[in-house]
């Protein structure tokens, strides 16, 4: 029984890391292959996003269910920052308050996936299914 | 133990994924552009645009440049130089992408140039003194006048001639074209409607040499 939860929750935190990684590939493809320019908030993104991919592999060999302790901290204040960025995006929070009108502007639209596939949108749902997986896994570890 | 080849595969699958994804896109986009090359050829030769090589030369190599921009100030020696060792082959052809703030302004000054037939000395100049004039963090556009004399240029000319509206029309169909060929960063080659798929002078120095051989076989 024990043997079979650690496994579960061995997989909860490689999907994790899963996630993190393909975003951060994605990511990278947007900005290196496609050459979409990233903007301010995209940087914020990517700063809490990258580092993601390292911890929780680290915590993946061996086994350590403290690293939720680490990575979650990143995981908030990434989704926080993508949830901001939607909310420009989707001109919620006027212009004149964005903080990145000089240079690349924040609310360029690059793609548009199935009509609400934006890049920010994808960002929030990345750093909200690593969110969900955390507090699942931290549920799982400290009984 | 498993785990660990669990990792390692996905980690290479990820990588792989990467790199094929960006071969196809990139091949996608080479292919859409070769596309616009003949249906459209206009997109990368303007009547405006500045030249420089034979008329008659088969390879023509555009490039989408910004005054302001340092890279294009080190490649601008080196494109002559290709040009010069194959006399008559190859035909250069400038297009506007002041992507740089305020770069616009020196577009004007060298189209301004243009009309005293002083285009490539003020481009040099330009290029030459951009370290003065064209900092990050504090660009100071109007310290070029005190280099443009060493252009022979009538500099008095050029402050009227620059704000001719024609010029203005021409960058905003240069940026059209530049956004239409999917260029966000200067320079930005092609040879004969071929896009320079990765950056650097080696790159363009082979894409330039494959049209060479490709339109002169017999040399």
């Amino acid at each position: 029984m024990t043997y079979l939860n650690e496994k579960i929750n061995w997989n909860i935190l490689f999907l994790c890391w899963l996630i993190a990684s393909i975003s951060a590939m994605g990511s990278l493809f947007f900005s290196s292959v496609m050459e979409f320019a990233p903007c301010v908030l995209c940087w914020y993104q990517r700063i809490f996003l990258f580092p993601l991919v390292l911890i929780l592999a680290i915590g993946l060999f061996p086994f350590d269910k403290k690293v939720v302790k680490y990575a979650f901290p990143l995981a908030i204040v990434g989704w926080l920052t993508a949830a901001y960025h939607n909310l420009l995006y989707a001109g919620i929070i006027p212009e004149s308050i964005k903080p990145c009108s000089k240079g690349i502007s924040c609310t360029e639209e690059y793609i548009n996936l199935l009509g609400f596939l934006s890049i920010p949108m994808l960002s929030l749902l990345s750093f909200s299914t690593i969110i969900t997986l955390l507090i699942i896994l931290y549920k799982r570890t400290s009984k | 133990m498993k785990t660990h080849i669990t990792f390692a595969i996905t980690v290479l699958v990820l990588i792989l994924a990467f790199m094929i994804g960006s071969s196809y896109y990139k091949g996608k986009q080479a292919e859409k552009i070769d596309f616009l090359a003949q249906e459209n050829a206009e997109l990368f030769v303007r009547n405006h645009s500045q030249t420089l090589g034979s008329d008659d030369a088969k390879v023509y190599l555009i490039e989408f440049m910004d005054p302001a921009c340092e890279t294009c100030a080190a490649f601008s020696s080196f494109v002559k130089q290709i040009i010069a060792t194959n006399p008559g082959k190859i035909k250069l052809v400038l297009r506007y992408a002041p992507f740089h703030e305020g770069a616009d302004y020196f577009v004007k000054i060298l189209e301004a140039a243009k009309k005293q037939g002083k285009y490539w000395e003020t481009l040099d100049v330009m290029y030459n003194t951009q370290p003065y004039w064209a900092s990050h963090h504090n660009p100071q556009p109007q310290k070029i006048w005190q280099f443009l004399p060493k252009a022979g240029v009538d500099v008095e000319r050029i402050r009227k001639d620059m704000n001719d509206p024609a010029i203005e029309k021409m960058i905003d169909q240069d940026l059209a074209d530049a956004k239409m060929l999917n260029v966000r960063k200067t320079p930005g080659f092609f040879v004969n409607g071929k896009p320079l798929q990765t950056f650097g002078s080696k790159q363009l120095l082979q894409l330039v040499e494959s049209e060479l051989t490709a339109n002169y076989p017999n040399q």
